[in-house]
């Protein structure tokens, strides 16, 4: 990702990969891809069409859809800034902030969604005032999904822009700033063009995740059909009665994940990948 | 070609894996003070609704003091997830769920005739409010109140169907704000104040301690739900398990469950 604009690779005999690898590569591959084999195996696919066709699957796959594109307009409102601080600002302890920015990645989502509940819940740290000032309550909301899935997401999208803000060549920024643009002017002309590629990579990939998000979403959010039942969460609960069902969700869910991550790979990645 | 090879590697690593943690075998404790009968010992692997954490925890820690050399492990979650793990394979003594219908999920499907599950408690849904009631709420009327959070199990699980029959029972129409995935979610969200009331079991508003309180109402007679116990036929320690059923349903273990606030008998 941070290799743009770096020599074409010559192969030199006796270099490549050592076959030693190649074993546990192949076992690696195996372990990534088999589960996800085993979900096609198994989908009834005469089933498809009906299911498909049910009016709460095509609900929470629009609830899905809308959400992680909200929750990925938000990380990148607030995930390029922070970034760009991480990469480029005179912050004093900026290891630690950059720490604190990569927990939601480790966190278990049921804990975020905890964490969450606890800061902006009715009865919150900050959710109380909320509700009592403005009369705004979050859980069991659309924007608590949204909410959710940011939170578990931008962490994603701050990893992939800060590293292509470190990777990016700080001479065209000061020449810019050297032939009187301001630093606005600069980052919005300059520097948030060059590292295009990993903003775009990051959004794609905080948008798979926000795509897939389910324990953060059902604790802070709850299930209710229609306002919080995300594709992931009809999934579990159609496995509770109908596995059948579930198979048939896990592979829509699957499908759009691909489908995405394709196209936005070939769409705008592809100058990035050598 | 290679992917292959290695894919069937990986296939043969993970089932052996599956299979020696599945099948440990039963070896005879001589351990001294076991009770009457032959000694038992092994690990008996316990599936058991949500609603019965604390109560099954308690007799698993006085089933291990009884026969010394025995472990119980619980699996605590919703009783339908719990029977869609056995049903597919999961290697599990004792299943004890939440609703027959839900038991006969797994009954049904095993190939042998030698489960009978036994209904060893009773429960009824109450209504659980955070401690001091926010929502004013004195009956079932209120959870239709659409101004009022509330939160349901939803109708899948064996919790959501009993308030569904409630509901009916009552002729309301329910307004829940979501539908929870087991009964302890529910109570969790009224704990926590993010609900004005949630539908729970009976135990569970006992289980809440100070946090919640619990308001009875009449129509819970039209769902009393049964909770079934029965040693899987595939059990990998049969013996023990009979024995842990046994305790389950000995004046003891009524005591311990009549304390939580199930009915027995």
């Amino acid at each position: 990702m941070t290799r743009a604009g770096s020599a074409p690779v010559r192969r030199v005999p006796g270099t490549g990969v050592p076959p030693l690898l190649l074993l546990p590569a192949a076992l690696g591959l195996a372990f990534l891809v088999l589960p996800v084999v085993a979900v096609l195996v198994r989908t009834p696919w005469s089933a498809l069409p009906h299911q498909l066709a049910r009016p709460e699957v095509l609900e929470s796959l629009r609830l899905s859809l809308v959400s992680a594109v909200l929750a990925t307009v938000i990380c990148l409102l607030l995930g390029v800034p922070l970034a760009w601080v991480l990469a480029r600002g005179e912050l004093r302890g900026r290891s630690l902030v950059r720490a604190l920015v990569t927990v939601p990645l480790v966190l278990p989502p049921v804990v975020g969604g905890v964490a969450l509940l606890l800061l902006l819940g009715r009865r919150g740290v900050v959710g109380q005032y909320l509700d009592a000032w403005f009369g705004i309550s979050l859980p069991f909301s659309t924007a608590a999904v949204v909410i959710a899935e940011a939170f578990v997401a931008m962490p994603f999208l701050v990893i992939s822009v800060e590293g292509a803000l470190r990777a990016a060549d700080r001479r065209y920024d000061d020449a810019a700033a050297t032939l009187g643009a301001s630093r606005w002017l600069t980052f919005r002309r300059v520097t948030l063009p060059l590292v295009a590629p990993g903003v775009t990579a990051g959004a794609a990939l905080s948008f798979a995740r926000a795509l897939g998000e389910f324990g953060a979403t059902i604790t802070f959010a709850g299930n209710f059909p229609g306002v919080t039942r995300t594709m992931p969460l009809s999934v579990y609960l159609a496995l509770e009665t109908d596995p059948d069902a579930a198979i048939v969700l896990s592979v829509v869910l699957l499908a759009v994940s691909v489908v995405v991550l394709a196209a936005l790979r070939g769409r705008w990645l592809s100058g990035v990948r050598r | 070609m290679r992917i292959r090879t290695a894919a069937l590697a990986l296939v043969g690593l993970l089932s052996t894996g599956a299979c020696a943690a599945g099948t440990g075998p039963v070896v005879p404790s001589s351990a001294p003070g076991a009770s009457t009968s032959a000694p038992l010992a092994g690990t008996v692997t316990v599936f058991a609704a949500a609603s019965l954490t604390g109560t099954f925890t308690e007799l698993g820690h006085a089933f291990e003091a009884a026969h010394p050399g025995t472990t119980v492990r619980f699996s605590f979650a919703g009783s339908s997830s719990l029977a869609q793990q056995i049903l597919a394979g999961a290697p599990v003594d004792v299943f004890a769920a939440a609703s027959t219908a839900t038991m006969s999920l797994v009954t049904d499907a095993a190939s042998t005739g030698r489960a009978t599950p036994a209904v060893f408690a009773r429960n009824r849904l109450e209504i659980a409010v955070p401690a001091g009631n926010p929502g004013h709420v004195t009956g079932l009327a209120d959870l239709a109140r659409p101004e009022l959070r509330i939160a349901l199990c939803a109708p899948q699980v064996p919790c959501g169907a009993a308030a569904d029959a409630v509901f009916a029972a009552a002729g309301l129409t329910p307004a829940p704000d979501t539908l929870e995935q087991d009964v302890k979610a529910v109570l969790t969200k009224v704990e926590l104040g993010e609900v004005d009331a949630g539908l729970v079991y009976r135990t569970d508003v006992i289980a809440g301690g100070d946090a919640v309180q619990g308001i009875e109402f009449p129509q819970s007679a039209a769902a009393v739900t049964e909770d079934p116990i029965v040693v899987l036929p595939d059990a990998p320690h049969p013996e023990a398990a009979q024995a842990f059923v046994d305790l389950v349903r000995s004046p003891h273990g009524r005591a311990v469950l009549s304390a939580a606030g199930f009915e027995v008998g």
